[in-house]
């Protein structure tokens, strides 16, 4: 499949995945929200060296997974894809950074190596986060979310209507390019003497489409604002969630549970 | 590629968001007081086409490498700098909702770097400039080259700022900064290209959209200096204001000290040159530390660092203990999916 493709697979597949039924799904969307924005900004405030109190935090996303019957193995998968450029940064920690920092019986760890794999930690769980937020609750839901929680309406009607027309214009792109491709008889990528005719009638055919669209939406009673009619309730599911999980964060924030888990275990056996 | 969560600290992170959240308010109010609402199919379409453009690659004649269309200055030609900054900034939430692209506290950072410079700096200042009512093709193909690189070089230190702010990443400042001017001047120059070469096209297809897209954006109300000086007291707010968030924990050269000489910082002598001037960097240090911590020695010595330190029993109990938690965490979610099995 083309990169366009994937891409179009990608969007879609996500949506499928929002719009199945699970205790998850049926969860008021602000509290998802605002649950994983808690969650992005307490992990992301360790310091750099911390590593084994970033590993307690992985139970929200294993919990939002498993609570959901989310594809474990395509969220990975999307997670390793993009992993390469935060190695790329991250890499530099251990080179920088050489003081010996931890001492495991005669292998002594530098302090680079373990900020090296806390940035690893940390890019892994506020990714699955973000892709989780919407593969539970779909994009639709956290636009009307948003404008819920105060977000300028134009901005949210233009997320709504961008997500919308991504589908028809990578549609439209893919097709293009695909008939490029069959017509041209290099085998290397695309020449920037094709490029530009071809972005250019794309974007004509753009704003065609756009003319289009305004007067089909004066024909069906557009006078200037979008209503966003959504029924969101918050509930006692609700309000356990978001609390639980609040709380859970600032714990585990403050304490740092599996060095005293491991200390329990070693004091028991040594 | 954009900023990532894992690099940024919430202090910087909040701060950018602070400035983002300002800027779409301000932009959103803007496009709705425009009366043409054309502008709201045409927006939602155009940041369609830039989210296609951009994943169509054309290959660049010396080098063998590929480039794509970025899309900050074609959407801020066609529609003016306040909706191609709501534009941008969509499309860069959908990349990161979606695909992961750039992280949701770093999208705040993302938006300004990628939005913000071509919409309000780029576009008014140098393309406008250059190209002004009556557009020639050498025209349109400067402004836009320069209008491009300077964005982006723009942008791209910012990358680096946002980063090294954060504490995070180890990367020197100096080597973070000779990685990403030259690579970005490169993308810049293709970018320029590819945009002025389009713009070309429907100019010469089609001059009645460019000149009606120009007539409909009022530049005059622009008044950049205020937004500019709100933006900056948003950000040090923020900044400050988050600076509790910050780690209380020694870095590494006082962490050093401390191993060493059993104090986090040098003596200072009491009387003399030395104390006075001390002195005075005390009052006049409006970034104590260096990086937004609000740490004095005292603190360190009485806090307990909860990271292992070169202590072979806390290094292997927190190995120890993070395994652990980790094989918990796996058996609750093994535990909660049979749940739902049997429940379904």
């Amino acid at each position: 499949m083309t990169k366009i493709g994937n891409h179009f697979f990608d969007i879609g597949y996500m949506d499928t995945l929002a719009s199945g039924d699970s205790p998850l799904h049926r969860l008021d969307p602000r509290v998802k929200l605002i649950t994983t924005l808690a969650f992005i900004v307490t992990v992301v405030s360790f310091d750099k060296y911390a590593l084994s109190e970033l590993i307690p935090f992985f139970i929200f996303p294993i919990f939002q997974i498993s609570l959901g019957g989310l594809p474990t193995g395509y969220l990975l998968r999307k997670v390793l894809m993009i992993s390469p450029f935060a190695a790329l940064i991250a890499i530099f920690n251990p080179l920088m950074d050489r003081e010996i920092l931890l001492q495991i019986g005669s292998i002594s760890v530098s302090g680079g190596w373990v900020s090296f794999f806390s940035i690893l930690t940390r890019f892994l769980l506020t990714v699955t986060a973000a892709l989780l937020l919407i593969a539970a609750t779909g994009f639709n839901t956290v636009c009307t979310a948003l404008a819920r929680l105060g977000v300028p309406r134009p901005f949210v009607v233009q997320l709504m209507f961008l997500y919308r027309y991504i589908f028809v214009l990578t549609d439209e792109a893919s097709r293009m390019v695909r008939a490029i491709s069959l017509r041209s008889f290099h085998s290397g990528g695309m020449s920037f003497k094709t490029f530009v005719p071809m972005m250019g009638h794309l974007l004509l055919r753009t704003l065609d489409r756009a003319q289009r669209i305004h007067l089909a939406m004066l024909c069906r009673g557009f006078d200037g604002r979008i209503c966003i009619v959504r029924s969101m309730k918050i509930g006692y599911n609700e309000v356990v969630f978001a609390i639980g999980w609040s709380v859970l964060f600032v714990i585990l924030r403050c304490y740092n549970i599996p060095k005293m888990l491991g200390a329990l275990v070693i004091g028991f056996f040594g | 590629m954009h900023m990532a969560d894992a690099l940024i600290s919430p202090a910087v992170g909040g701060a950018m968001w602070a400035v983002t959240a300002g800027l779409i308010g301000y932009s959103s109010n803007k496009v709705k007081k425009e009366l043409d609402d054309r502008k709201v199919p045409l927006m939602g379409v155009l940041g369609a086409f830039i989210f296609a453009a951009q994943m169509i690659n054309f290959t660049i004649p010396a080098t063998g490498s590929s480039g794509h269309l970025g899309g900050g200055m074609i959407l801020a030609i066609l529609l003016g700098p306040h909706a191609a900054f709501l534009t941008m900034a969509s499309v860069l939430t959908i990349q990161a909702l979606f695909f992961a692209d750039g992280g949701l506290l770093a999208l705040g950072c993302n938006i300004f770097n990628l939005g913000f410079f071509p919409c309000f700096v780029a576009y008014p200042f140098i393309y406008k400039k250059i190209v002004g009512d009556e557009p020639t093709q050498g025209r349109i193909m400067i402004g836009a080259l320069i209008a491009a690189i300077v964005g982006l070089q723009i942008g791209a230190f910012c990358v680096v700022l946002q980063t090294f702010f954060s504490g995070i990443s180890e990367l020197p400042f100096g080597t973070f900064v000779l990685l990403m001017q030259p690579i970005h001047f490169g993308i810049g120059l293709v970018e320029g290209f590819a945009t002025a070469a389009v713009v070309i096209f429907v100019w010469r297809a089609r001059p009645e959209i460019l000149s009606s897209a120009a007539m409909s954006m009022t530049i005059g109300g622009l008044s950049i200096r205020r937004v500019l000086i709100g933006l900056l007291a948003t950000a040090i707010f923020t900044g400050v204001a988050l600076s509790w968030f910050a780690s209380t924990h020694p870095d590494g050269l006082e962490w050093s000290m401390f191993k060493t000489a059993g104090t986090e910082e040098l003596e200072q002598p009491e009387h003399g040159v030395h104390a006075s001037l001390a002195h005075i960097q005390e009052k006049t240090a409006f970034l104590p530390d260096y990086s937004f911590k609000t740490k004095t020695p005292e603190h360190e010595a009485e806090e307990q660092p909860s990271w292992p330190a070169v202590d072979p029993g806390t290094s292997l109990s927190g190995l120890v203990g993070s395994a652990l938690t980790l094989f918990v965490a796996l058996l609750i979610g093994l535990a909660l999916r049979r749940r739902r099995g049997t429940k379904a």
